[in-house]
């Protein structure tokens, strides 16, 4: 049967875009604030900035239900195996930005507390520069992650895959466990 | 400690850990896997993650396991009375057994616990029995960094600490290198200094509004008390270049003068803020829900409340009238007219009624300081200690040399130690220096009101409901960034 016997309206297009398009349009965030970024993250949820207009309002409690983990602030030694877990905790696909200076690279705080950048504990997609970025760079920060979402694959992510493989070989007898990069 | 308690302790999963009545103490967080898992590596892997994030002693460990004085004030008793005696509640049931109760967790990743704090609670059904805040989640080691930072970097440093003050935190650290250095501000400097200090008092009360009707389910109010605070930040971004963390004041006076037009700006933001609190009073202070919710809960007395050292709002709520302001007056605070604000009851609603009061006399002081600015310098004129102007530096050999000396080595500071003490929005807030002569501080303390105010909560929860455990803590305030530095 050819489609000119249909009788009614039809659309094509291809699985992976409806795919991307749909993550793209609903990233829930999990309300993960550390310092100072994280006042910031909760101006961009609110009136003047309005998070909602990208579909992304929802801040949810629980990791289990956010796509997005926004690290917004210095992320401690103590923090560290906390974020990793919550992390871990949170379902596929998801995504990181790393939000502001301190979580990016440690920041102004190159000491023995701060750990100099999240990406040793978790794989970030997007990094936001400021100390503390502007809520106008955290939405570009969030739109650059959607032009992520929108033209990668849909399928797992090599950045996942990496972290984990360079994560595995420190703690040989513990595949999955992660360790700081400096120890306590 | 026992093995099965405190499972997956971390990472804002409330998890209930049965109090250990029969398996034996084993070596702390090392639990072999469940019996009769389904997956054995799975258990292995839990057991690696408890062993990462378990805190030890510094959680809430089971009575017997606990020593007696540390029971007690988990319990909420008031040890540290100065005549050396102990405000002890009759009712506190010491004797209680442990299969009776349940030990639950509460963040460090928790949306109402302002930051990363982490409570660990003891309830009986619905009822808080005892309370341990564990702290350190966001520990920065801003008291280190700073003995690594000349006084002039130093603000960058200190302005991070209190998130929701930042101005307040430069403001205590200059006037500390300020009494060192025994240099005398120009009278403009000092006025826009106290300008900014209580923009930033309204900004951080409206913050506190925000928050605390979002942990009592009033949205709208959070969504209202960001809205008014855009307006101060917008403010703070036209005079300092930022939103937060301004590094507007430093040593010497203020980095610049304020921008064209400033008192339009003050003025708007005096008048839509004052006539909002009114829409406040209708939201949330004649509201039943919310009366019902806050009066009557997380009571505190004058007595626990000095025996505490707590300062600032939760003090003044309990009919204290301690304010640095009008006590310890600094800057030109005695010149202005202002009412210290004290509620009755020492409960939540009290410290509600006190913030928003303490909103409207910020915005009266700022009225005053508008209309009373006085003209001249915004910082000394002494090169050695703030920068000549950029102008300056094409034209004199002498004004690059002072500009290059004052950003890398710059300025010595006399030897010796002082403390200053300066009302910020969530209280006492000092700063301690110790100078060796060098252009580093030898040593950098800072006394963070939140810190202090936070082991009030065990007191304030015992008794209380878990469901207001969240409004209680709300009401403290804490800013982690402080409490941990």
């Amino acid at each position: 049967m050819g489609l000119e016997d249909l009788q009614h309206n039809f659309l094509t297009g291809r699985v992976e875009d409806l795919v991307r398009w749909a993550r793209r349009h609903s990233v829930w965030p999990a309300t993960f604030g550390l310092a100072c970024c994280a006042i910031e993250m909760m101006s961009v949820g609110a009136a003047d900035y309005d998070i909602s207009r990208l579909g992304m309002e929802v801040f949810r409690a629980s990791p289990r239900q956010a796509d997005l983990m926004i690290v917004a602030g210095r992320v401690s030694q103590k923090m560290a195996p906390v974020l990793r877990q919550v992390y871990d905790q949170m379902m596929e696909p998801k995504w990181v930005i790393s939000m502001g200076v301190c979580a990016s690279t440690g920041g102004m705080f190159n000491n023995y507390a701060i750990v100099q950048g999240v990406d040793q504990i978790v794989p970030v997609d997007v990094y936001a520069p400021g100390c503390p970025p502007s809520p106008e760079t955290l939405l570009h920060a969030i739109l650059t992650l959607h032009e992520k979402i929108r033209t990668g694959a849909i399928t797992r992510r090599p950045a996942a895959r990496a972290a984990a493989e360079q994560t595995s070989g420190w703690v040989p007898e513990l595949p999955d466990a992660v360790r700081v990069a400096t120890p306590r | 400690m026992s093995d099965d308690l405190f499972v997956s302790a971390a990472a804002g999963k409330p998890t209930a850990g049965k109090p250990a009545a029969t398996g034996p103490a084993g070596k702390p967080g090392a639990p072999g896997p469940a019996p009769g898992a389904p997956d054995p590596a799975a258990g292995i892997r839990t057991a690696a993650r408890v062993a990462e994030t378990s805190e030890g002693a510094q959680e809430l460990l089971v009575r017997p396991a606990t020593p007696p004085g540390e029971l007690r004030r988990e319990l909420g008793a008031v040890l540290r009375l100065p005549e050396g005696g102990v405000l002890d509640p009759g009712d506190i049931d010491v004797e209680r057994r442990d299969d009776e109760t349940m030990i639950i967790n509460m963040g460090p990743q928790h949306p109402s616990t302002h930051g990363v704090l982490r409570l660990m609670l003891e309830l009986d059904g619905e009822t808080v029995l005892r309370t341990k805040p564990v702290i350190g989640y966001l520990h920065t080691g801003m008291e280190k960094t700073g003995e690594e930072l000349t006084y002039v970097q130093g603000t960058t440093n200190v302005t991070r600490m209190d998130y929701l003050s930042p101005l307040n935190n430069e403001l205590v650290f200059c006037l500390a290198t300020e009494a060192l250095l025994d240099i005398e501000l120009p009278p403009r400097a000092v006025w826009i200094r106290m300008l900014m200090s209580e923009l930033q008092r309204v900004s951080s009360h409206l913050m506190w509004m925000a928050t605390n009707g979002m942990d009592l389910g009033s949205t709208s109010m959070m969504i209202y008390g960001f809205r008014e605070r855009e307006m101060v930040l917008s403010f703070f971004e036209k005079a300092t270049g930022l939103r937060m963390n301004n590094n507007y004041i430093r040593p010497g006076g203020v980095a610049a003068d304020l921008p064209d037009g400033w008192e339009d700006d003050v003025e708007v933001i005096c008048e839509t803020v004052l006539a909002r609190t009114y829409e406040y009073d209708e939201l949330l202070t004649g509201q039943p829900i919310f009366r019902e919710r806050t009066e009557g809960i997380g009571n505190l007395t004058a007595e626990e409340a000095l025996a505490l050292s707590a300062t600032g709002p939760i003090l003044r709520s309990t009919g204290v009238p301690w304010d640095l302001r009008r006590t310890m007056p600094y800057l030109a605070y005695d010149q202005v007219d202002f009412d210290v604000i004290v509620g009755t009851y020492g409960d939540n609603f009290d410290r509600y009624s006190v913030r928003l009061n303490e909103i409207r006399e910020s915005i009266r002081i700022i009225r005053q300081v508008a209309e009373r600015m006085p003209p001249g310098d915004y910082r000394v004129q002494d090169r050695k200690v703030t920068p000549p102007p950029r102008a300056r530096i094409d034209e004199s050999m002498e004004a690059l040399i002072h500009h290059f000396k004052v950003f890398t080595e710059g300025f010595r500071v006399p030897e010796g130690e002082v403390y200053v003490a300066i009302e910020s929005p969530r209280g006492e807030l000092g700063c301690e220096l110790v100078s060796d002569g060098t252009s580093k501080p030898y040593r950098m303390h800072i006394r963070g009101p939140s810190f202090v105010n936070l082991q009030t909560v065990p007191l304030l929860l015992r008794g209380g409901l878990i469901a207001d455990a969240v409004a209680v803590v709300s009401s403290v305030d804490p800013v982690m960034g402080e409490v941990d530095r």
